[in-house]
C-alpha cells in the first residue's frame, strides 16, 4: 500500500452563514472574501504540513488545481509543487493533476511537469484530469460537449512530445505546432506514471486501461458510496482482459485519527462540519452543463459526485452521521485501521490519497491526526496486497543519487 | 406536419417538418429545439411552404459530430437548403436559429428571399449580458423563456409527468444533447463574430422581439437595427423570448406576408 498526503488548501475563513448569503463555494465565490495578507500565512501553513507529512513517513505529498474556488487555493498547484521539490528530497510529488485542456499550448504541462520530475530528481507522479464543470467550463471558458475531444488532443501532444527524440510537427484541430521539441524532458522514462482522476465517467474508464494509467477516483462521498463506481470500474478491468493490480486505482478518503474515538470527535467535528456545509456548497447548475458529460455516461446513470443527492444531505449530516455512513474514516488508531482495511479491500486500491487536513482545521490538529496515522496506522496497512509486493507500475522511480535541496542552507558558503 | 429525413452533402441525417404549398420558407429553431406543439408552423403552413429542420442532435437529427465551430452550421444551412431542393426560400431563424440564418445570408445574401430574425442571439452588449442558460437545471428555463412562465413551462415539457422519474431522465438526457449542440455556439458567450459581417446582408429583413424578452432583452433589438438598417422591428407585446409560441397569430401574418404568399 502507498500513501499520499492531500491538501486541498481550503479557505479557512468561509463565514457562518456562508450557505445562507452566498449561492456558490466555486466559480462566482465573492472575491473579497480572500485576503491574501492572511493567504500569505495559509499558503506557508499548508506547505509546511506537506512538508511535514514527508516527514512523517508517507509515500506521496499530493496537490491539485482548482480555479475561482474557496477549498482549492491551488490555480496552479505547480508552483507549490515545485516549492515542495525544493524542501523535500523523499517523498513523491503527486499532481493530481494539470487539467490539460486549459494550457494554450498544451505542450506547457510536458515542460513544467518535466521541470518538476527533474528538479526532483523523478518524485513527480503526473495527473491529468479532464477537470471538472466548474473549473474547466465555467472558470475557462471551455464549450462542454468540446472539452474532452480537446483533452484527447492535448493528451496526444504531451506524450508524443515526451515519447519522441526527434522535433515532430502537430497538426491539431485545437493546437498547431510547427516545431515541437521538449526541453526539457522528464528523468523518468518515457514519462513519469500518469493518473487520470475521474468523477464517474465510464469513458475514463477505458481512457486509463487503454494506456495502463492509475485511475484515481477523487471524492468526497466516501468509501460505501465510492464502491458501487469503483466496481464498475473493476468489471471493465475484467472485460478488458487487463491484470487486476490494485495499484492500478487510487481514493480519496477524508481521514481523521485521535487517542480515541471520542477525541477524534472532540477535535475533528467542527473542521469536517465546515467542509462539508460551507466547502461544499456548490450551486447545481453549475456541476453538470450539457454536453459535459457524453450521451453514454448519461444513459448509464452514473452520476458525478455533485450532482448526487447525497451533496443535498450534507448540511444535516451530524458527525455521528459522517462516520457511521463513512462519508470520512475517523475515531482511534484502532478503529481508523480497521475502516481502512475495509475501504482498501472494498475498493482495491493500492494508493490511498488521505485527506488529513479539512476546512478550517488548525495547524496542530492536522498535525496530530497525520502523526497518529503515520506511526499507528499506517505500518500495519502496508502489506495488504502481498501478491502485489513488487509492482511499482504506477510509482516515481527516482533517482538514487539526488539532491537534497531540504538540507542546503541558501545563501551559505560551500566547503 | 410531415416529416421526411433528409442527408446534406457532409453527411448529417436532419429530419424536416414539412406542409404547405406556396413560396417557400424555412424556420430554425433556437437552443431549446422544437417543442413538443409547434401550432405556428402549422398555421403558416396554410398560407406557404413550410419546412423546419431539426438541427443535428436535436430531435431525430444526427451528425452533430461533423459540426465545430460557426462556418460549419452556416453551412450545414444551407447544405440543407440544397438537399431540400428549395430556391431563394425566407430564412426565419429563432434565438440560435437566428443567429445561423444571419450568418446564412451573410454568406449568400442573394439566395435568400427575406430573412425574419425572431429575438436573435449573436450579439452581446456588455451593459445587458444575456443570462447563462448553461449553468441552470432545464425546468428553469420557463421563467427566462416565456412571458408567462405557466403556460411556458407546460410547453416546453409538453405535459410531462414529473412523478414518472424514467421520463424526467430521458428529458434531461434529451435536453443535455440538445444544449451540448448549442454550447459549440453559444457558450460560454453566446457571439462568434457576426457583428463583423452583417455589413454583407442586404437581403431585405424583419426583425421580431418580444417586449418582455427576459433572455435576450430589446436592447439588443436596437443594436440588431444599427447592423441592418434596412431591417423593419416589429415588437410583440404581452410576448419573451418564444415568440413563436407565445403569440403565434400575429408572427404567422408576418411571415406569411414577407413570404411573398
Amino acid at each position: 500500500m502507498r500513501f499520499t498526503w492531500f491538501n486541498l488548501m481550503p479557505w479557512p475563513d468561509l463565514p457562518d452563514d456562508f450557505r445562507e448569503r452566498y449561492r456558490s463555494v466555486w466559480v462566482d465565490i465573492p472575491n473579497n472574501l480572500y485576503d491574501p495578507r492572511r493567504g500569505h500565512f495559509v499558503y506557508h501553513q499548508y506547505m509546511d504540513q506537506l512538508e511535514y507529512a514527508d516527514s512523517l513517513g508517507f509515500d506521496g505529498i499530493g496537490v491539485n488545481e482548482h480555479h475561482q474556488n474557496g477549498y482549492g487555493l491551488m490555480p496552479s498547484p505547480n508552483i507549490i509543487a515545485a516549492a515542495l521539490a525544493r524542501r523535500t528530497s523523499r517523498a513523491a510529488i503527486c499532481v493530481i493533476g494539470n487539467s490539460i485542456a486549459l494550457y494554450n499550448p498544451p505542450i506547457r504541462v510536458a515542460e513544467e511537469f518535466a521541470m518538476l520530475d527533474v528538479i526532483s530528481g523523478g518524485r513527480l507522479i503526473a495527473g491529468f484530469p479532464v477537470g471538472t464543470p466548474m473549473d474547466t467550463n465555467f472558470c475557462y471558458g471551455q464549450i462542454p460537449s468540446v472539452t474532452r475531444d480537446k483533452y484527447r488532443e492535448a493528451h496526444e501532444l504531451i506524450m508524443r512530445a515526451w515519447h519522441e527524440d526527434e522535433i515532430f510537427a502537430f497538426d491539431g484541430k485545437y493546437t498547431q505546432l510547427r516545431y515541437v521539441n521538449c526541453w526539457p524532458k522528464p528523468i523518468q522514462k518515457p514519462h513519469p506514471p500518469i493518473y487520470i482522476p475521474g468523477g464517474g465517467s465510464i469513458e475514463t474508464w477505458d481512457f486509463c486501461l487503454d494506456y495502463d494509467y492509475n485511475y484515481s477516483y477523487l471524492s468526497f462521498g466516501g468509501y460505501k458510496r465510492g464502491k458501487q463506481l469503483m466496481d464498475g470500474y473493476w468489471e471493465r478491468v475484467a472485460q478488458r482482459k487487463k491484470d487486476d493490480s490494485p495499484y492500478r486505482a487510487a481514493f480519496a478518503q477524508i481521514i481523521c485519527v485521535g487517542e480515541t474515538d471520542q477525541q477524534a470527535e472532540e477535535l475533528y467535528s467542527e473542521h469536517v462540519r465546515y467542509f462539508f456545509n460551507r466547502c461544499l456548497h456548490v450551486y447545481p447548475g453549475f456541476a453538470d452543463p450539457p454536453g459535459y458529460r457524453t450521451i453514454k455516461t448519461l444513459k448509464a446513470g452514473v452520476l458525478s459526485q455533485l450532482t448526487e443527492n447525497a451533496l443535498s444531505k450534507f448540511p444535516s449530516l451530524t458527525w455521528k452521521d459522517l462516520v457511521d455512513e463513512r462519508y470520512i474514516i475517523a475515531g482511534s488508531p484502532a478503529t481508523v485501521r480497521d475502516q481502512m482495511v475495509e475501504m482498501i479491500k472494498g475498493l482495491r486500491i493500492g494508493h490511498v490519497f488521505g485527506l488529513f487536513h479539512n476546512g478550517n482545521m488548525p495547524d496542530w490538529k492536522t498535525r496530530h491526526s497525520s502523526k497518529l496515522f503515520a506511526e499507528k496506522v499506517m505500518p500495519q496497512l502496508r502489506d495488504l496486497w502481498p501478491d502485489w509486493k513488487h509492482d511499482t507500475r504506477w510509482w516515481p522511480q527516482p533517482m538514487e543519487n539526488r539532491v537534497q535541496p531540504e538540507r542546503s542552507l541558501a545563501g551559505a558558503e560551500r566547503p | 406536419m410531415n416529416t421526411t429525413t433528409i442527408k446534406t452533402k457532409r453527411g448529417a441525417r436532419v429530419r424536416v417538418h414539412h406542409a404547405g404549398k406556396g413560396a417557400p420558407l424555412i424556420f430554425l429553431h433556437g437552443a431549446v429545439g422544437l417543442l413538443p406543439e409547434n401550432r405556428f408552423l402549422d398555421r403558416l403552413a396554410e398560407r406557404c411552404e413550410v419546412f423546419a429542420p431539426e438541427l443535428p442532435g436535436y430531435g431525430e437529427s444526427t451528425g452533430e459530430e461533423l459540426l465545430d465551430d460557426m462556418l460549419d452550421f452556416a453551412l450545414h444551412g444551407w447544405d440543407v437548403v440544397g438537399a431540400l431542393g428549395v430556391e431563394k426560400p425566407t430564412l426565419v431563424g429563432h434565438s440560435m436559429g437566428g443567429m445561423i440564418a444571419a450568418e446564412m445570408a451573410c454568406i449568400a445574401p442573394n439566395d435568400v428571399h427575406h430573412l425574419a430574425l425572431i429575438a436573435p442571439a449573436g450579439l452581446w452588449l456588455a451593459e445587458h449580458p444575456i443570462a447563462d442558460l448553461f449553468a441552470m437545471l432545464p425546468f428553469e428555463f420557463a421563467r427566462l423563456l416565456f412571458h408567462d412562465p405557466v403556460a411556458g413551462a407546460a410547453l416546453l415539457t409538453g405535459g410531462l409527468d414529473f412523478s414518472n422519474l424514467e421520463a424526467v431522465g430521458a428529458f434531461y438526457i434529451n435536453n443535455a444533447r440538445q444544449m451540448g449542440v448549442a454550447g459549440k455556439l453559444l457558450f460560454p458567450i453566446p457571439n462568434r463574430g457576426l457583428a463583423k459581417r452583417l455589413y454583407r446582408l442586404t437581403t431585405p429583413a424583419t426583425l421580431i422581439w418580444g417586449e418582455n424578452d427576459k433572455l435576450i432583452p430589446l436592447a439588443y433589438a436596437e443594436r440588431w437595427k444599427q447592423l441592418v438598417p434596412q431591417a423593419q422591428l416589429r415588437v410583440v407585446a404581452g410576448a419573451g423570448h418564444m415568440v413563436p409560441y407565445e403569440k403565434a397569430e400575429a408572427l404567422v401574418s408576418w411571415l406569411a406576408e414577407i413570404s411573398g404568399a
